[in-house]
């Protein structure tokens, strides 16, 4: 059940952000569904499996970047609609609010903490996606180098 | 139209192209890659070009002429991107003409292509609540969360208009998520402040701008990099500033 509700909450909270960030309207589905798949795995893997934040971040990441290029191709719009939607549920806002918070409450020790956090997290997303792009280019040259053999 | 208008005329519209793509939060390296695809199947094949969030330089390189173009605002918004996206494409397999292209591109300048503003605020106000749910709030918050983030986005987009400081209205709108979140939990409706307020102000956190600033970083966009960087660091510090005063005021 809980499963369930996380997948409901996490697909309208791509979806609503899809509009917010104007993605083009025929394609708000399918920003709400990679937002939805992306939160599934990172919550299966901090929850079930007990992984860092930052590696199911990574992972999460990692399989949007995959999931863009291949929608945006078959769609023939820019990677970045299926990204930014996709990225939207992993971004840090409770870390980095903390570490706002902690900043502005003259505590710097938690404050650096948590932002040392934020900026590990943004980085592991940001690494998901270019590790992504990098692996279908080599997958790409791969597939044409078989077909010309 | 002789060589020279033809070039001059081909610049002008590639740094349109540019400048729309950039004015909507498209990646860097996006940018340039669709300004010198445009070139190449124009047959300008020595073109560069150098992007940054808040200017874009372009050359034909040798004696032909070099154009600046600056950006003096920024907003996501892929609507845009993927219009420009797509003349590009028509350009670069000759569906359409450069004039044909630089008619379009002008027509998406004028325009932002923005959902009605209700549809954004309640589009705003759901993704807060569910953010909470995500943030493992309870859902006795969820109403007085959907309240905060939709108040707090109508605000930013009031003030955003009014005053046209980005700094500024992302400080009121702090402000305003702050203190009805604080209310909310004075008066009884909402139970864990902390959770209605991460889950209000997820419309108004630079997420995907810090995303994308080191995104530019690893491929090589130093400058576009940490001037989105800072950008992220801005917001962040009035939306904290923000929250801050709301709860020393309550």
């Amino acid at each position: 059940m809980d499963y369930v509700i996380q997948a409901v909450v996490s697909f309208l909270a791509s979806t609503c952000f899809g509009v917010i960030f104007n993605a083009p309207f025929r394609k708000l589905l399918y920003c709400g569904v990679v937002g939805m798949t992306s939160w599934l795995i990172y919550f299966v893997l901090t929850e079930l499996y007990a992984f860092d934040i930052i590696h199911a971040s990574f992972a999460s990441a990692m399989f949007v970047g995959i999931c863009a290029h291949i929608l945006a191709k078959r769609l023939r719009v820019p990677m970045m609609i299926f990204n930014v939607s996709g990225i939207i549920p992993l971004v840090p806002g409770g870390t980095s609010y903390n570490a706002m918070r902690s900043l502005m409450e003259n505590d710097f020790t938690m404050g650096v903490q948590y932002s040392a956090r934020v900026f590990m997290i943004a980085g592991a997303i940001a690494m998901g996606i270019v590790f992504a792009e990098v692996f279908i280019q080599v997958m790409r040259k791969a597939m044409t180098k078989q077909k010309t053999v | 139209m002789d060589y020279n208008e033809r070039t001059e005329f081909a610049i002008d519209c590639f740094l349109l192209a540019g400048r729309i793509m950039m004015e909507s939060g498209a990646e860097t390296y996006r940018v340039e890659d669709t300004m010198l695809r445009m070139a190449h199947s124009q047959g300008m094949t020595s073109a560069q070009s150098y992007v940054t969030p808040t200017g874009i330089i372009f050359s034909l390189g040798r004696t032909q002429p070099t154009r600046i173009t600056s950006i003096p605002n920024r907003a996501t918004n892929l609507h845009r991107i993927s219009l420009v996206n797509t003349i590009s494409r028509k350009l670069t397999s000759s569906i359409i003409t450069l004039e044909e292209a630089y008619d379009e591109l002008k027509k998406i300048e004028k325009n932002n292509y923005m959902l009605p503003v209700f549809m954004q605020i309640i589009a705003a106000a759901l993704a807060s609540g569910c953010f909470l749910i995500m943030f493992a709030g309870v859902w006795q918050d969820f109403i007085p969360a959907m309240v905060a983030g939709g108040l707090g986005y109508w605000i930013l987009l009031l003030v955003t208009d009014a005053t046209k400081v980005k700094f500024f209205s992302e400080f009121v709108a702090a402000v305003a998520v702050g203190l009805v979140a604080a209310l909310a939990v004075e008066l009884g409706i909402g139970q864990q402040l902390d959770t209605i307020i991460i889950g209000s102000v997820m419309p108004l956190v630079p997420g995907v701008i810090i995303t994308i600033a080191i995104r530019d970083l690893i491929a090589g966009h130093f400058t576009s990099g940490l001037a989105r960087g800072i950008e992220a660091l801005l917001t962040a510090f009035a939306i904290g500033s923000g929250i801050a005063l709301a709860l020393t005021i309550m």
